[in-house]
């Protein structure tokens, strides 16, 4: 066992205390009973209470759960279609050009995507509303799922398949019952990048919606435009304890099938010799 | 025919929601600003037929990108985007390096803590670590309050609204970018390198300088370009943190655009901004290529 030198462990604990000390802060800012955010005016949950109270934010929290589900399923869709025709294809007219628009959004400026969009949807007429933001958002995250996807279909024994088919399956049957449950992990933390990717933004939604539909990253940003407020530490506080529970209990499940699979693997392996 | 169904799905979505929206930007950059609905000429009628769309091609121009020449604003928040791109990156890199060297060095039952700790971040929500910060550096915030406490400061910094503080946001929020990959590449590394380097009589850090370092180099430049590249065209940083001092090209479109309505001038600056970008993302593109080539 190599022991940490002292450099090691200053620089670990400094680093983390960057990454984490900003977002400790703003938590416990929220339980501030004072409206002057720097002051410490004792333990309340008073902005709690008007957070669930304020039917503007709630509103905006409706429509962002709401696009972001619908949007990051159909992107998770797509952007598997799209994954597998990257890898298993083979050539085909433009495949050179498909490959571009999946790989180029990723690395667009969010304000040249969300401009685009909008002279678009401007062109052809388009009221701005719930459905351009779904538009817009299922573009751009069926990018990020083809490249989770595609990662991992590239590692996949294609024997599989053609095995199924061999025993009968049309290509479609083996698609689903052998391909799917197989690249499903990949596929499920596709639809999440997905749906995190569709909750959190905020420049591309301001240029699709329209004046009915604000989502709450857009309420979020003119809200703080005008500086700090306990309410947005609240909400913040809310936001930044489901993602933890939410990464945590993922790594934990990911880890026990691990270990599960593992040891499968080990009895396997007694069982054959 | 189940094939082509495959392929033209997803290519048909992405020719109509990426490449049209696109052509559609380089259109209207070339077109005028006119006071009216939509606000710019001209605009493609087919009801006149053939000649229609002759006087639709001949009223495209460079103007607009004449202006933006002309016009010293659009250079210096070209020049000042560039600017604080690669000085923010630079940052990161001397932020990042050191953690994920550090994390390498711990035992590895605690590696797979230490990357969820790194990647939990990025899971939050973007907007929300940055607004963060407006509460920390603002005149009252709490690095005014520590350090006048400390005795070190008579009266508050002003760190908020200035262009300190929007490298402060982009060093925080790109972190996890530029750890991840110099992570991976330092983990591949063979120990025994290292020791055969001190067996050979190189110090420490001359063995870090002389094995270490060139052999994460393919992470460090792609950890530089994935902070470089979105850092450029940043919107949110610069105008939570940044205030009216600091000029950065996502913004000054962002204003064209909404402020302004002259939607010409900001697909001009879309466009421009693109070619810029274009070097990176095609060196980028090299270099993973040639890491994936060198590992597979």
């Amino acid at each position: 066992m190599r022991r940490l030198s002292w450099f090691n462990t200053t620089a670990l604990t400094l680093g983390f205390a960057f990454l984490y000390l900003p977002m400790i802060i703003l938590v416990i800012y929220s339980f501030n009973a004072s409206k002057l955010v720097t002051v410490w005016a004792g333990f309340s949950t008073k902005w709690y209470g008007e957070l669930l109270q304020n039917e503007a934010f709630l509103d905006a929290a409706w429509v962002t759960i709401r696009v972001a589900v619908v949007s990051s399923t159909f992107a998770t869709i797509l952007g598997t279609m799209a994954a597998y025709v990257l890898v298993r294809s083979g050539r085909f007219w433009g495949r050179t050009m498909f490959s571009g628009m999946i790989y180029a959004p990723l690395v667009m400026p969010e304000v040249i995507t969300g401009l685009s969009l909008l002279l678009l949807f401007i062109g052809i007429g388009l009221d701005r509303g719930v459905l351009t933001i779904v538009l817009a958002h299922t573009t751009f995250s069926m990018c990020y799922v083809s490249v989770v996807v595609s990662s991992r279909l590239v590692s996949f024994d294609q024997s599989l398949e053609e095995a199924a088919q061999d025993l009968g399956c049309t290509p479609l049957e083996s698609f689903f019952l052998v391909t799917l449950p197989i690249i499903a992990p990949a596929v499920l933390s596709g639809w999440l990048l997905a749906f995190t990717l569709s909750l959190d933004d905020l420049v591309i939604a301001s240029f699709a919606s329209g004046p009915s539909s604000t989502t709450l990253p857009i309420k979020i940003f003119s809200a703080v435009r005008l500086g700090v407020s306990p309410e947005i530490n609240a909400l913040s506080t809310i936001m930044i304890a489901i993602v933890t529970i939410g990464v945590v209990t993922a790594s934990i499940v990911t880890k026990r099938n691990a270990v599960r699979q593992q040891r499968d693997e080990q009895m396997a392996e007694r069982a054959g010799e | 025919m189940r094939r082509f169904a495959l392929i033209s799905v997803p290519y048909i979505w992405l020719l109509a929601l990426f490449l049209v929206p696109f052509l559609i930007v380089i259109k209207i950059s070339l077109s005028d600003t006119v006071i009216s609905i939509p606000p710019y000429a001209p605009t493609l009628t087919f009801s006149e037929g053939w000649g229609g769309i002759v006087a639709f091609f001949k009223g495209l121009d460079f103007e607009t990108f004449e202006f933006l020449m002309s016009d010293d604003l659009y250079w210096k928040a070209y020049l000042s985007s560039l600017k604080i791109a690669s000085i923010a990156t630079f940052m990161t890199l001397l932020v990042g390096y050191p953690i994920a060297y550090g994390m390498t060095r711990a035992a590895p039952e605690w590696r797979p803590t230490l990357l969820m700790l790194v990647i939990l971040p990025f899971w939050t929500s973007f907007l929300i670590r940055v607004y963060a910060w407006m509460g920390i550096l603002g005149q009252e915030g709490l690095v005014n309050q520590a350090l006048l406490w400390l005795g070190l400061i008579d009266q508050p910094l002003v760190i908020l609204n200035t262009p300190t503080a929007v490298y402060i946001g982009i060093v925080y929020t790109y972190l996890p970018f530029m750890i991840l990959p110099i992570y991976s590449a330092l983990e591949k590394l063979d120990d025994s390198l290292l020791e055969a380097a001190e067996d050979l009589g190189c110090s420490k850090l001359s063995a870090f300088w002389l094995v270490t370092w060139p052999l994460s180099r393919n992470g460090i430049i792609a950890g530089c370009f994935l902070v470089f590249i979105p850092t450029l065209g940043e919107f949110v940083i610069p105008s939570l943190l940044g205030g009216s001092q600091t000029l950065m090209i996502g913004k000054v479109l962002w204003e064209e655009f909404f402020s302004n309505r002259d939607w010409p001038v900001a697909s001009a600056v879309a466009v421009i901004l693109l070619l810029i970008l274009i070097i990176p993302i095609v060196l980028f593109q090299r270099n993973e290529q040639k890491q994936r080539e060198a590992e597979g």
